[in-house]
């Protein structure tokens, strides 16, 4: 089943395989009809994530309907030492839900209700499984919406979200999910249920919050979920800057913010990642570009104005070639479109590997054209289509899944990149998570000691090491159990 | 209070630790001398970070800057004031309300998570904490973020330290993101609403679109103390604009149209604007050079209210509002009423209480932090055991 010999798993557990069908017995006990899976067949799409280098297939699949049920496959399992991988929607694409053999995947897909619409206090309490896209749709005709939007808000889930800290293009202004968090309930490794924050902006005690928040479900698993709703602005309008060069395009992004105006959004697309998504979305886009700015400002008419005129300014001293504004709702939505189906686009092209470096905005240009030379010492291709506003840069290594040697080189192509966004004053992943695909590398970003910290935190949630337990961390340098 | 460390590289606080742990003695983590809540803490020694001190690098293209955590607070201000930037989360100056004439530190701010009337629109403290570097109670020297905007590279250390009140590790160098200093400030001021109307009111303004950047409401028996008295006659509900000059004024003006309906309102400009807030950042009313107790309270912001409805039936109580609603600023008459505080801020769904100014007498018979519930408080030790296994900093703050 194994597609990237790259990549280990820690070795199944025996004694769990050993019990398999004791195991699936129990589960059935423990949940109502319907809410287990265990033949091969269910199994397969449960293999992967959207990190598709590396298939397994888990022991079994449990899709509890409720916070109690969660609990009380939690409590067996640990009870057991059996494995347990969390699963939202499994569109990771670092592989954080990626199962192993003796693990039993806990999936949030059947907790999909929304609980609480508190427009007073501005938030909503949602169950885990509920998607990015449908908070923000059940609040839209109120004139709310919910910030963070990862490109794969659609299917996506809150829980996943949590689970890995996701980004997405507007977080420029608005940040994070740790930044529109306020409250969770959760179960941990032994079946405790417990709640942390609330409606109240700031909570009591450590930030628990904050460090479960990105922790790729090593902590527990939240089965609800309390966010921050935010007033949708008067008017937004993404406005397309096109380059004759990749680096003017990376120095006009530095300039701008260094002159201290922050759009809600600055997405950057070089030509590969311009004619990929223009083929799929037919948005618009400049195509005798080298580079493109998709700039997105937000306010009353006069704002919006003041704000472009300012980034226009700016972008001519840059050499900025084409200047086009959307013109109407659905040109906006066309170019966002565009933007957001990048990388299914790209994957009807080539199989690809997508990198989540974030290096310092002065670094841009460097990384970019770097990343260029990296790709070509590899004989690939790269389309670069990224967050350019807070520099979390996304080059997608094309490459051919079923040739092997290829895919070999797409790999080590990719490590080069993020070894070369460390270096230059960055880090490793800005919002997709370490997962397993660079769990490996975490030693190029970290020392052994800011690990075993890492890690002695995690024991104090997880002393046994059952949740999700093969990511993040390198195997060697763990604590012995 | 007397010193017993001043470390003056983060590689000498680390050896310092390491021999007070090997010591298995207790060392008390102070700042520059703001006694705040750690007073009450007995340790055998007393390590301050005021000579690790310093501005590492500062970025402002990058938005970024670090600096050692005994920086004074007032040094990074000046310099970020210089380019233009700002510590967006806008800490408080406590020396006011706490009777104190030391100097906050940057390390103190973020071990505490200070945040001021901003934090409604701009995030807490520990959401513009990038990277931190500490050390632990072995002795250990740990990194934890970074210096870029986005960051999801292994567990985020960064917000659990943050607001851990130096119970988890000594902060010796912090990075944070830094922000344009809007060039305008106008303030819409709503007059005359009781507190349940306040809360109404300023739900709704934070439902429009005009980005109010910070909401408080200032009751009548607070009001005359903002602004030497300069606000107008009744309960004043503020709301805070921010940005260019020009949208500055435009939205001001649709805001104060939007409000008109429910009440007088009047617009203070830029100079007014920005020193009414300073006040209301720093608890101006209640900088009262007294010992009487002083909670900050946490709560969903249309209960907080409630809560001050309710304790006055049982209770002499004075408060104002920040956050829209959500935090209260409440002095008591007489003793801090910790228990009954905290069961009504239950029973109004949760939040907490944060006993900020009280005598040692009532300090030491009461929970300065909100206690947790059993399975939280619980975990929260093992996490504490893990940062520090031999229980050697601030022992006895937060649980």
């Amino acid at each position: 089943m194994r597609v990237s010999d790259q990549i280990a798993f820690l070795a199944p557990r025996r004694s769990v395989l050993d019990r398999r069908e004791a195991i699936i017995a129990d589960l059935a006990d423990l949940l109502p009809p319907g809410c287990l899976v265990s033949d091969i067949r269910g199994l397969v799409p449960f293999e992967t994530d959207a990190f598709i280098a590396y298939r397994q297939l888990p022991l079994a699949v449990t899709l509890p309907e409720t916070t109690a049920q969660v609990a009380a496959v939690l409590k067996y399992c640990g009870r057991y030492g059996i494995p347990v991988v969390p699963r939202g929607a499994g569109t990771s694409l670092c592989g954080g839900a990626i199962p192993q053999e003796d693990a039993v995947v806990i999936g949030l897909s059947k907790m999909t209700r929304i609980l609480d619409i508190d427009l007073a206090n501005r938030t909503a309490t949602v169950e885990a499984g509920v998607t990015n896209i449908n908070i923000s749709e059940a609040v839209m005709p109120e004139g709310f919406f919910y910030a963070p939007d990862p490109s794969s808000q659609l299917a996506c889930t809150i829980g996943g979200n949590i689970g890995m800290n996701s980004g997405g293009a507007h977080c420029l202004k608005y940040g994070v999910t740790t930044n529109n968090l306020l409250g969770v309930k959760m179960v941990l490794f032994d079946g405790t249920i417990i709640e942390l924050g609330g409606k109240a902006l700031d909570a009591a005690g450590y930030d628990l919050l904050g460090l479960i928040c990105g922790s790729e479900g090593q902590l527990g698993i939240v089965t609800e979920a309390t966010v921050r709703l935010l007033a949708r602005p008067e008017g937004a309008r993404p406005v397309l800057f096109g380059f004759s060069s990749s680096e003017e395009a990376g120095a006009c992004v530095a300039e701008v913010i260094g002159a201290g105006i922050i759009p809600v959004a600055i997405e950057f697309m070089d030509k590969p990642a311009i004619s990929i998504c223009e083929a799929f979305a037919k948005a618009g886009y400049p195509m005798d570009v080298e580079a493109l700015l998709i700039v997105e400002v937000e306010g009353s008419e006069a704002e919006m104005e003041a704000t472009l005129t300012s980034i226009i300014e700016i972008a001519r001293r840059h050499g900025v070639t084409t200047i086009r504004e959307s013109q109407s709702a659905t040109e906006a939505a066309l170019i966002w479109k565009g933007r957001k189906s990048a990388f299914g686009a790209t994957g009807r092209i080539a199989d690809y590997i997508c990198m989540d470096g974030t290096v310092p905005l002065s670094q841009l240009s460097h990384v970019l054209r770097k990343t260029g030379e990296i790709v070509a010492r590899y004989g690939l291709r790269v389309a670069n289509v990224f967050h350019a506003g807070d520099g979390n840069m996304h080059p997608l290594i094309l490459y051919n899944i079923n040739d092997p040697e290829d895919a070999a080189r797409a790999e080590q192509a990719g490590n080069d990149i993020l070894r070369l966004c460390v270096d230059a004053g960055g880090c490793l992943t800005g919002e997709h998570g370490v997962g397993i695909e660079k769990r490996d590398l975490m030693l190029h970003q970290f020392s052994q000691a800011d690990l075993d910290q890492q890690m002695a935190a995690r024991a104090a949630f997880d002393p046994q090491w059952i949740m999700n337990p093969s990511k993040v961390f390198p195997l060697e340098g763990r604590p012995a159990a | 209070m007397t010193v017993d460390f001043e470390p003056q590289s983060e590689e000498e606080a680390a050896e310092i630790v390491r021999a007070v742990a090997e010591r298995s003695a207790r060392l008390k983590l102070v700042g520059g001398g703001m006694r705040g809540i750690v007073a009450d803490v007995a340790a055998d020694a007393v390590l301050s970070t005021r000579r690790l001190c310093g501005i590492v690098s500062y970025n402002p293209a990058e938005m970024t800057m670090s600096a050692l955590s005994g920086t004074p607070v007032s040094e990074i201000e000046a310099v970020l004031t210089e380019r233009r930037q700002m510590l967006a989360f806008e800490p408080m100056d406590p020396r006011g309300i706490l009777g104190l004439t030391g100097e906050p530190t940057i390390g103190g701010v973020f071990a505490a998570n200070v945040s001021g009337p901003r934090r409604l629109s701009a995030g807490a403290a520990r959401d513009h904490l990038l990277g931190i570097r500490f050390v632990n109670g072995e002795g250990a020297v740990i990194k934890s973020g970074g210096r870029v905007m986005k960051n999801v590279t292994g567990l985020d250390l960064v917000k659990l330290l943050a607001g851990s009140h130096g119970t988890l590790g000594l902060l010796t160098e912090v990075t944070f993101k830094v922000l344009p200093l809007p060039p305008a400030s106008a303030t819409v001021v709503l007059s005359d609403l009781n507190d349940a109307e306040a809360a109404g009111a300023m739900a709704r303004v934070m439902a429009m679109p005009y980005e109010v950047s910070a909401a408080a409401h200032l009751p009548e028996s607070v009001r005359g103390r903002f602004l030497g008295g300069a606000l107008p006659d009744g309960p004043a509900t503020v709301l805070r604009l921010e940005g260019l000059t020009a949208t500055v004024s435009a939205r001001a003006e649709k805001l104060a149209q939007a409000c008109s309906v429910a009440g007088p309102v009047a617009v203070l400009e830029d100079g007014a604007s920005r020193k009414l807030w300073r006040e209301i950042r720093d608890v101006a009313p209640y900088a009262d050079g007294t010992e009487r107790a002083l909670w900050c309270i946490s709560i969903a912001p249309t209960s907080g209210h409630q809560l001050v409805a309710a304790l006055r039936l049982e209770t002499g109580v004075d408060a104002f509002y920040d956050w829209q609603g959500g935090r209260v600023w409440l002095r008591m008459e007489a003793d801090p009423e910790a228990a009954l505080i905290r069961r009504f801020i239950k029973a109004l769904g949760g939040g907490h209480a944060r006993l900020i100014r009280a005598s040692a007498a009532m300090r030491a018979a009461t929970p300065v932090f909100e206690p947790e519930a059993p399975a939280v408080a619980a975990l929260s030790a093992r996490v504490r055991e893990k940062f520090d296994p031999k229980g050697i900093f601030n022992p006895g703050l937060m649980g």
